[in-house]
């Protein structure tokens, strides 16, 4: 900028130095407190200079919550969930932007009202339909009579069950249904001119090659910003894994961070505590830092 | 907004939607129904039938103290966190979006709180705000008891509210500077040739332009100061001391799943869904007004 302006820049400078370390100082407190013993951890004050056992509270903290397996259930489900919403946001925004059908939208206010309501508050009848998948297609099979038609023409009750606790999909599913990604993909498709969509038609394009050959390519931005949002959001998830993960084998690594809370009145081990918050903080931190310039120009693209 | 030249063939067209439509289906909208139908009948825990009840289940949670004791505590959490996350990020952002040696540096490390899960944050600060161990421990030093999370209320609200906020800095940050890059350098250039300072280019220029990212924040911070404080209170309080800190998606849980009452727990879950939707249309139709979409 053009102009000298030192008693401002100062203070940018401080305010900026105070949040920078605001912002790191838990970083920083918790990989120094995981490096510790136990009587310096709980040392008043304990010491800022870090200690001689950050790898042994590291093994310590991996063994004892099991994190390895854990850890890849959480790279699972969030490259599921990732690539689940990059792909049927993509269908869905096409299927609104590109076509005119009747009940067009209705279709749109279906899908986006969904963005007004997250999981937590309809956890509880969500945990039902995970229990059982088909239940919906049960109950509206017994409430329009067809499975009753189908027992007396076919002898055959109709059952309808699947169970999905305890497995990748039950993870996976409820959190893909929401229309996040689709508004991302509608906003940015509103942007590009019709004439590319004339042009490919001229050519002899139908719907499908141009999604593909045009679509697709133009919209990577969005598709690292979307996919990176979203892995990180489903790694960060808590509840959901909590309640339909009963066994160990599906656990995920966030949910494991109950289990290093040292308990009231024992022996309070906060460096294996913050030796495992280390260990599952660091995935998602590393996915910011190697997507941070596509996080930020895939939002100001969706602004225009 | 719409298209002029769009593909004619319509079956095509809905074919695209059916995956996401199946999903919202069976795990968006059977759900959300189901939770208005338990919500108005009393539900057996485990099977066994279910008696209609009408609005029983709405009265008898309206009466009790402690449902709204958590009515109270998550709006008193959603005012005070989300307006400290959206001040600091944005004095923060409009700072760094200054060009001064290092804002380079800022930028990137001000964005690292998005990627941290709120339960690991959590936890990260029940440690660093213990009264016993960690950093607050000095203070009990001098003064004993003056710090408590444990048995205080306000203090326990206190942490929560310092997690959750510390956390939303960091996402709001990257929306704001977002906004801040979109808008053109040659408007700031062209009011500093005009003599105009950088306070009044701030508030002349640089934030009508971003009000629309200022109410989308608004709106996100608020919905979610009513979920993602899930995984902080678990973790920090479980809804201690004395249900200070027991908020409502936090008491929806521990009433469904911990104390079976399904009907309980459907219908709060359906207040809370009542109460999003109202303070959402109340943010469209008293803010919005005075948002400047470009």
């Amino acid at each position: 900028m053009v102009e000298r302006t030192p008693f401002l820049n100062f203070f940018t400078h401080l305010i900026l130095f105070i949040g920078f370390v605001f912002c790191i100082a838990p970083f920083l407190i918790v990989a120094i407190a995981a490096s510790h013993n136990l009587k310096d951890v709980n040392d008043v004050p304990m010491s800022l200079l870090p200690g001689s056992d950050f790898w042994v509270n590291i093994k310590t903290a991996w063994v004892t919550a099991d994190l390895g397996p854990k850890l890849l259930n959480s790279f699972i489900v969030a490259g599921g969930v990732a690539a689940g919403k990059v792909i049927i946001s993509a269908l869905t925004a096409f299927s609104i932007v590109y076509f005119r059908f009747p009940g067009r939208m209705f279709m749109f206010w279906l899908i986006f009202i969904t963005l007004m309501l997250p999981l937590e508050v309809r956890i509880v009848p969500t945990y039902a339909v995970v229990a059982n998948v088909l239940s919906p297609y049960q109950a509206i099979l017994d409430l329009t009579g067809l499975s009753w038609l189908i027992e007396k023409v076919s002898g055959v009750q109709v059952s309808l069950n699947l169970g999905l606790l305890n497995s990748y999909p039950g993870l996976i599913l409820p959190l893909v249904a929401t229309a996040t990604g689709t508004f991302l993909y509608r906003q940015f498709f509103l942007t590009l001119p019709d004439e590319l969509t004339e042009a490919a038609r001229m050519d002899g394009a139908g719907p499908l090659r141009f999604f593909i050959d045009v679509l697709l390519p133009l919209s990577r931005n969005n598709m690292a910003a979307l996919g990176t949002i979203m892995f990180l959001w489903a790694w960060n998830q808590y509840l959901w894994p909590l309640l339909i993960t009963t066994d160990q084998s599906h656990a995920m690594a966030v949910t494991e961070l109950k289990q290093l809370i040292p308990n009231v009145g024992g022996t309070p081990e906060w460096h294996i505590a913050m030796a495992g918050t280390l260990i599952i903080m660091l995935p998602p931190l590393l996915v910011v830092v190697l997507m941070q310039r596509w996080i930020v120009r895939g939002l100001i693209a969706t602004e225009k | 907004m719409e298209k002029r030249v769009t593909f004619s063939s319509w079956t095509i067209g809905i074919l695209f939607a059916v995956p996401q439509l199946l999903l919202i289906f069976t795990f968006f909208y059977w759900p959300a129904g189901q939770a208005v139908y338990w919500s108005l009948t009393l539900q057996q825990p485990w099977g066994g039938g279910n008696i209609w009840v009408g609005l029983d289940n709405f009265r008898s949670i309206l009466a009790n103290a402690d449902y709204w004791n958590s009515i109270t505590a998550s709006l008193v959490f959603a005012g005070i966190s989300t307006g400290l996350a959206m001040f600091i990020a944005l004095v923060l952002a409009a700072l760094t979006d200054r060009q001064l040696a290092g804002s380079r540096l800022y930028r990137v490390v001000l964005i690292w709180p998005y990627g941290i899960a709120a339960p690991a944050l959590a936890l990260a600060f029940r440690f660093i705000l213990a009264p016993e161990a960690g950093f607050l421990s000095v203070v009990n030093r001098m003064w004993p008891g003056i710090w408590d999370p444990g048995l205080d209320g306000a203090d326990a609200m206190a942490s929560i509210i310092v997690a959750f906020s510390w956390k939303y800095v960091g996402y709001n940050f990257i929306f704001f500077l977002a906004a801040f890059q979109a808008i053109p350098r040659s408007l700031i250039e062209a009011a500093a040739m005009d003599g105009s300072g950088v306070i009044r280019r701030f508030w002349d220029i640089q934030f009508p332009l971003i009000t629309p990212t200022i109410f989308f924040l608004l709106v996100i911070n608020i919905t979610e100061s009513f979920q993602d404080s899930f995984g902080i209170v678990d973790i920090m309080t479980s809804g201690g001391p004395a249900n200070a800190t027991n908020l409502m998606v936090y008491k929806i849980y521990s009433d469904g799943f911990k104390g079976l009452d399904y009907s309980g727990a459907a219908a709060q879950s359906i207040i809370l869904m009542l109460l999003i939707i109202l303070l959402t249309i109340f943010q469209f139709r008293f803010i919005e007004r005075r948002v400047h979409y470009g």
